[in-house]
């Protein structure tokens, strides 16, 4: 039988099919201070165990400053949290990556870069990015504290399999659209719940031409979709990325590892539950106008008018997204200022996003008046960007070179923006009040960020050289 | 855990789509390590003015002194999309909610209420516009929720709704769901004993 890269994946983890539950084998299992104290506690109090502690990896990143390795620089709560970590990693035995260590940075940053993420494992994590891991053909997840719980005392999940969904970009992407510009055009196609309950597989040529850095970027905002996972097939390309990484397998086990990888494609003629199909060629730099992230137009684009929409829940939304981001419809987006840049995120803080940011920073310096930081996604990540002295760049042109973490993604930390500021942000939500009660969180790419950083306004970095 | 059978109780109309975790309960309330306690912030941003929670806001649903005590939330389309956080869960539920009704839930999250015993039900659009107007017009309104006939009666209507069988059998039983698990445990030791070498 023609079998998906999902069905794949999926059966190759199955220990026992209950009814229609399946219960599901885990590879990996990161963990951060957020999301993992409450499941510890739980395990402690029935007194059990972590099963494979070996398959269970640490990090902190969502509760730190970035500007300072004191535990305690975001407050007494947040040093509890990270101290709690600590102490439940060292009593489990479990390998953790705090703050200061070479390894630390956001958990879903340094999976990929330890090589700890491969093709084919299923991956879960407690925090609803982990899809981002299915860039390497993985079956990667986010999960509640409960479930967090139950992959720690077992390794694994009672899961229903999800509906499949293969999403297709055609063709070459233009000059000057990244992967960033992609995902937010899906999503913006298929809406802020488009793929709820299924799992996305993308593929054609624009997919397979994105380097793996950029299929994380894609793979990452699944969620935002409301997929529960997205997927892209493995290639070579993922394979040069894995060798000689920390976690990656050696001589005869890399060997028998690419073997079983190379068979994880969907077969011909196997059947989605649901397909979309974009043409690389039609997506323009993207920018989201309203308070989910499928409110998404093209910088060329105007930012629409609720009367725009035929689905009556859309429009109601829409009159309440413009009324939150105080913009009106058929405004330009050259008249919109911003206060803020936020560059970092699981989204977009890797080395290829920061050198592709540093290219256009480099061409300008940031507009009086505007905020803008730059959040390396992890301790390799800043240290690889100072050896390329990219932050020199960035110090020259006037963003702020920060210590690797969440940040203002979520703002756990410190960095939180006061009510009415306006963000252009290359992280993956812009819900009310997601980056600080009252602010207005604009998703772009990095090279859009600091085009925006750079003229105070949004602009299309395709023209900024007229622009400056 | 006690399981979940029946329920009766008043609902607090949200009438708005989308609603995402971030709303039900901020970030700079997820610092944490125990799993309660999260009720005062639920809807931070909304339920108060101020930053504090000392000044309530009186346009909002859940301050209206006609749906105090409400323990059925009322909503619309893709409740509770966003993080997979589970304090989403815990701070309704410590809230006094015990069962969400909305046209259609995120994945996550509706598989979090279900490892917290708060029932979600979802329901089609002209069926959530009836019940919307029958808060409307009575806001006390007793909403009756079985999940053993995985029905709804308000006023005058019955309505059934879907719930897979096994997150329906788990919230009957308020099973632990680990301890279920772990009489698997010969299974998942003969997985272990053939996964590659690499892996």
């Amino acid at each position: 039988m023609a079998l998906t890269l999902i069905d794949k994946v999926w059966q190759a983890h199955v220990v026992e099919q209950l009814g229609e539950d399946t219960l599901l084998y885990i590879d990996r299992h990161l963990i951060h201070e957020v999301t993992s104290p409450q499941a510890f506690a739980g395990l402690d109090d029935a007194g059990r165990k972590v099963r494979r502690p070996d398959l269970t990896f640490g990090t902190m990143d969502h509760s730190i400053s970035t500007r300072s390795l004191a535990l305690d620089a975001c407050g007494p709560l947040n040093k509890l949290q990270l101290q709690t970590l600590a102490i439940n990693c060292e009593k489990h035995g479990i390998e953790l990556y705090p703050v200061g260590h070479k390894n630390q940075g956001i958990v879903h940053v340094i999976g990929p870069q330890q090589g700890l993420i491969q093709p084919g494992m299923t991956v879960v994590c407690g925090d609803s990015h982990t899809a981002t891991h299915g860039a390497f053909g993985a079956l990667a997840f986010g999960i509640g504290t409960s479930q967090v719980e139950h992959v720690l005392a077992t390794q694994t999940l009672k899961q229903s399999k999800a509906k499949s969904m293969k999403v297709e970009v055609k063709g070459k992407l233009p000059v000057g659209v990244t992967a960033k510009d992609i995902i937010l055009a899906i999503i913006g196609r298929i809406g802020h719940a488009g793929a709820t309950g299924h799992v996305i597989e993308y593929c054609g040529q624009a997919i397979q031409d994105l380097s793996m850095e950029e299929r994380m970027t894609i793979c990452n905002m699944s969620i935002e979709a409301g997929a529960k996972a997205g997927m892209i097939a493995p290639d070579q390309k993922t394979y040069d990325y894995l060798k000689g990484r920390e976690f990656a397998p050696t001589g005869e086990n890399w060997t028998a590892a690419v073997e079983y990888w190379q068979t994880l494609f969907t077969d011909a003629g196997a059947q989605y539950d649901s397909s979309v199909e974009l043409d690389a060629a039609d997506i323009a730099p993207q920018i989201t106008w309203g308070t989910n992230p499928g409110q998404v137009v093209a910088v060329n684009q105007d930012i629409p008018s609720p009367e725009s929409f035929s689905d009556a829940i859309e429009r109601e939304s829409a009159i309440k997204a413009l009324k939150y981001m105080g913009l009106s419809a058929g405004q330009k987006w050259e008249d919109v200022e911003v206060s803020h840049v936020f560059i970092g995120s699981c989204t977009n803080s890797r080395i290829e996003d920061l050198r592709a940011a540093a290219k256009i920073a480099a061409k300008g310096s940031v507009k009086k008046g505007v905020t803008a930081i730059i959040v390396p996604g992890s301790v390799a990540v800043k240290q690889q960007a100072e050896q390329e002295s990219l932050d020199k760049i960035f110090i020259q042109a006037g963003f702020e070179w920060r210590l690797p973490g969440c940040s203002m993604c979520l703002g756990m930390n410190d960095d939180i923006l006061q009510p009415g500021d306006r963000c252009a942000s290359t992280s993956n939500r812009n819900f009310e009040g997601r980056q600080g009660r009252g602010a207005r969180t604009h998703l772009v790419s990095p090279e859009m960020a600091v085009a925006a950083a750079i003229t105070g306004k949004f602009t299309d970095v395709r023209s900024l050289g007229e622009q400056i | 855990m006690s399981g979940f059978i029946h329920h009766s109780g008043a609902g607090a109309p949200l009438d708005q789509a989308n609603i995402d975790t971030d709303q039900i309960i901020p970030k700079q309330f997820l610092t944490g390590v125990t799993r309660s306690g999260y009720g005062k912030h639920l809807f931070h941003d909304w339920r108060y003015l101020d930053l504090h929670e000392q000044e309530p806001n009186p346009d909002f649903v859940l301050n209206a002194p006609q749906h105090k005590g409400a323990s059925v939330l009322v909503t619309r389309e893709n409740f509770g999309c966003g993080s997979s956080r589970e304090h989403a869960p815990w701070s309704l539920a410590d809230f006094g909610f015990r069962v969400i009704i909305a046209t259609s839930f995120a994945d996550i999250f509706y598989g979090n209420c279900i490892n917290n015993q708060l029932l979600p039900v979802a329901l089609p659009s002209n069926k959530m516009d009836m019940l919307f107007a029958a808060i409307a017009h009575d806001p006390s309104v007793k909403i009756d929720i079985d999940l053993p006939s995985q029905t709804v009666k308000f006023a005058d209507n019955l309505v059934s709704f879907e719930i897979a069988a096994h997150h329906k059998n788990n919230l009957l039983k308020g099973l632990d769901a680990i301890g279920q698990t772990l009489e698997f445990d010969p299974q998942i030791s003969n997985y272990e004993s053939k996964r590659p070498a690499w892996i």
